[in-house]
């Protein structure tokens, strides 16, 4: 396929590899900030191909795990109410609020719909104007424009029985957090790909030479990977700590401005709590003053919602990169993707659920469970 | 079910009342007791569905016909051996590109009966209507149904319909039965297969659940690709007539290559390597998989199977399929080791390895 099967090829790969490999003469930790770039590091097997010195620290941009517990509980009480069309991305159904998951709100007669786009919700919301339909608005600089989209519309097209559960995060405030973090390891940023075509460049350059760490901006197939880990090592190596652009092909230095535009209107700047880290400042996104009215949190009064992380869970540890998976006492044993303690096990991009589901031969397998099927 | 004691007077007598399971002495790691109602994970034909079979169904009215859990039972009624199996069809939506509810009916019940290496012989067949459901759809489906049997050289020999209230149903369900001869010196089971067994598949795959997914409400996107639902007796016949001794073979229906393969190995105790470059997967398939965020090692296939083979004949086999319209673009994928039992593993392209886990429950799209 074009774009992926070039980015693939194994050649190449190879020789970035030897390129890596030549030039790292000392151990240095790299973290990659986004899910979907640990779910290919971890797919491919690039960190074992990696040299021994290079360590990967999987981040916090998994747009499932981060989401709070209590964002979940919200969005199971409301889901749960009779008249309510609850839509969501798929992935959201399976990850544990207190007790259950929308798939269980689905089975005991909740409407609950996967929809591939926030616009569809829109168009369901048209469909039955009897219903109120909401949207579960989640993620990060990348899944925010589509969603800041679909409440301009329907404020344009005046559908009133429309709202979004909005939690949206900001990556650059949880690289400035990580770097805070007196137990802090990591010496160059990853920075995702997908994330700067949206919102650019323009916010990292501050953050490199204040906390004086390489941010080499990075994609997301085998050989994006192996280019944005190339660079990071190149400046390390080198002792130089600036901002890189190996997505170009995606990534322009002003990023996308209309969608900038759109979020400048709908989303407003706030503090926000991340599921196993805690609040951090100025890293979300909630509804401006002018769309208040589209925030589902107010439209159905579940703002008193108020819970906590169940004990076991280390995820807070995971996505600060203080912890490996396959460290945590609960990995594989009574925290599968199955049946998951935390976030991180749920989604594919999870650094827990990666783990698990790609990387089972190498990490002590007498203590992960046998296959169900006997 | 007094069709099933017929067939297999093993099982026990269901006339004395079964104990019921006790919940709390579940071993299962990942319990089933959490899940207090069935969710659609429980249909997904992966780790769910057979917690469900394991805990629930083989514990009330299993014996051994059904512990064999495979795509087909393997019975003996009269001195003759059987392939006996059933399945049901709750496809949407009822007509797909390549294929409608009418012809999976047809060609998922013969296929199953083709994994045991029969030839299927007589069909039955069950219709839950919905009230209201358009008599031409019925009639659409029913034609389609005919073809498909047709096709298969398979005989509807009774069926069965009843009609449910508006909206306790969607549409149209089916549910067939079948049952086939197995030839004498032929004996497919996991049991079977052995480290140095070569793996070879039919064909493409995740062809069916991508042209599914491209005209499912919600999801309608544009793609060059027609299910492969097929009838897999003929390329069966064709495989069997190199050799009856092959080890293993099985539809990669729902949970696609990667619940098949992870079924054999468990069900086996040997390992499976796979080389993650030689799975053919088509352009359009791969490239929706990219944009939904599915391993299309997970996506189902209606015309597909999976063959574990001795490797002596494995050269010869891999001829005779390429000879077979449905195993033109056989292939090779990898093989039987005896390191890590009952785990499949696959060498990705740029050398790594990973674990290709059988799928936990419904297929989920990615967020981004």
């Amino acid at each position: 396929m074009k774009y992926i099967d070039e980015f693939q090829d194994p050649e190449l790969a190879r020789r970035l590899l030897d390129d890596i490999h030549a030039t790292v003469t000392r151990p240095w930790a790299l973290m990659e900030v986004c899910g979907g770039q640990t779910h290919t590091i971890i797919r491919h097997g690039i960190d074992q191909l990696l040299p021994d010195q290079v360590e990967l620290i999987h981040g916090p941009g998994c747009p499932v795990c981060v989401t709070p517990l209590e964002v979940i509980d919200k969005a199971l009480e409301i889901a749960s109410r009779p008249g309510v069309i609850f839509c969501s991305f798929g992935d959201m159904l399976r990850v544990p609020g207190t007790g259950r998951d929308l798939f269980t709100v689905r089975a005991e007669g909740g409407d609950v719909r996967v929809v591939y786009s926030p616009l569809d919700a829109l168009r369901i919301a048209r469909q039955n104007p009897d219903k109120e339909v909401v949207f579960f608005g989640i993620g990060f600089e990348t899944t925010a424009p589509p969603n800041a989209m679909t409440v301009y519309q329907a404020r344009r097209l005046g559908i009133r029985n429309f709202s979004l559960l909005v939690s949206h995060v900001r990556v650059p405030p949880a690289i400035e957090a990580i770097m805070r973090s007196p137990s802090c390891r990591v010496q160059a940023f990853l920075a995702a790909g997908h994330v700067c075509s949206v919102m650019g460049v323009g916010e990292y350059p501050e953050l490199a030479e204040r906390y004086r760490v390489p941010i080499v901006v990075t994609g997301f197939e085998p050989l994006d990977i192996l280019e944005g880990v190339r660079r990071t090592v190149r400046q390390l190596e080198r002792g130089e700590h600036t901002v890189e652009n190996a997505y170009q092909r995606a990534v322009r230095p002003e990023g996308n401005e209309a969608a900038r535009a759109m979020l400048a209107d709908v989303f407003e700047v706030t503090d926000r709590a991340w599921r196993g880290i805690g609040v951090i400042p100025q890293s979300g996104w909630r509804l401006s003053e002018r769309y208040r009215d589209y925030d589902a949190e107010h439209r159905f009064s579940v703002t008193g919602i108020r819970t906590q992380e169940p004990a076991a869970c280390r995820s807070g540890e995971v996505l600060q990169g203080l912890l490996k998976p396959h460290e945590c006492e609960a990995f594989g044993t009574t925290c599968t993707p199955r049946s998951p303690l935390g976030a991180t096990m749920v989604s594919s991009e999870g650094a827990c659920a990666a783990y698990y589901l790609y990387r089972r031969l190498d990490v002590a397998p007498a203590r992960l469970e046998a296959s169900p099927v006997a | 079910m007094p069709e099933t004691s017929v067939l297999n007077p093993q099982l026990p007598d269901l006339s004395e009342p079964q104990p019921v399971p006790d919940l709390t002495t579940w071993t299962c790691p990942a319990p089933l007791r959490d899940q207090p109602r069935v969710v659609m994970g429980h249909g997904g034909g992966g780790a769910m569905s057979a917690e469900l079979v394991q805990h629930i169904f083989a514990p009330a009215y299993g014996g051994e016909a059904l512990a064999q859990l495979g795509d087909a039972a393997s019975v003996t009624l009269g001195g003759a051996r059987l392939a006996f199996s059933t399945d049901s069809f709750v496809v949407r939506p009822l007509f797909f590109p390549g294929g409608s509810i009418g012809d999976l009916a047809v060609n998922g019940t013969v296929n199953d009966l083709a994994m045991s290496g029969a030839r299927a012989a007589y069909l039955s067949c069950g219709f839950i209507l919905e009230e209201g459901v358009e008599m031409s759809v019925v009639a659409r489906v029913a034609q389609a149904l005919g073809a498909a049997a047709r096709a298969a050289g398979v005989e509807v020999a009774t069926g069965d319909t009843k009609v449910v209230e508006s909206g306790h149903g969607d549409g149209v369900f089916i549910n067939t039965a079948g049952i086939g001869l197995i030839p004498a010196g032929v004996d497919l089971r996991p049991q079977r297969v052995v480290p140095g067994d070569v793996v070879i598949v039919s064909g493409p795959v995740g062809v069916h659940g991508v042209a599914v997914m491209s005209v499912r409400e919600g999801l309608e996107f544009d793609v060059e690709i027609q299910s492969d639902c097929a009838a897999l007796g003929g390329l069966v016949e064709a495989m069997l007539a190199v050799t009856p001794d092959l080890h293993v073979l099985r539809d990669p229906t729902r949970g696609g290559l990667a619940a098949a393969l992870n079924e054999i190995a468990a069900a086996s105790g040997t390992g499976v390597v796979i080389q993650e470059r030689s799975v053919p997967v088509p352009a359009p398939v791969a490239n929706a998989c990219a944009i939904l965020g599915l391993d299309p090692m997970y996506v189902a296939n209606e015309g597909k199977l999976v063959a574990f083979v001795p490797r002596e004949h494995a050269e010869a086999v891999l001829a005779a399929m390429r000879a077979h319209p449905l195993g033109r673009d056989a292939c090779v994928i990898g093989e039987a080791v005896p390191e890590h039992p009952g785990m499949v593993v696959a060498r990705t392209g740029l050398g790594g390895t990973r674990v290709v886990d059988l799928p936990i429950g419904e297929l989920l799209p990615r967020i981004c």
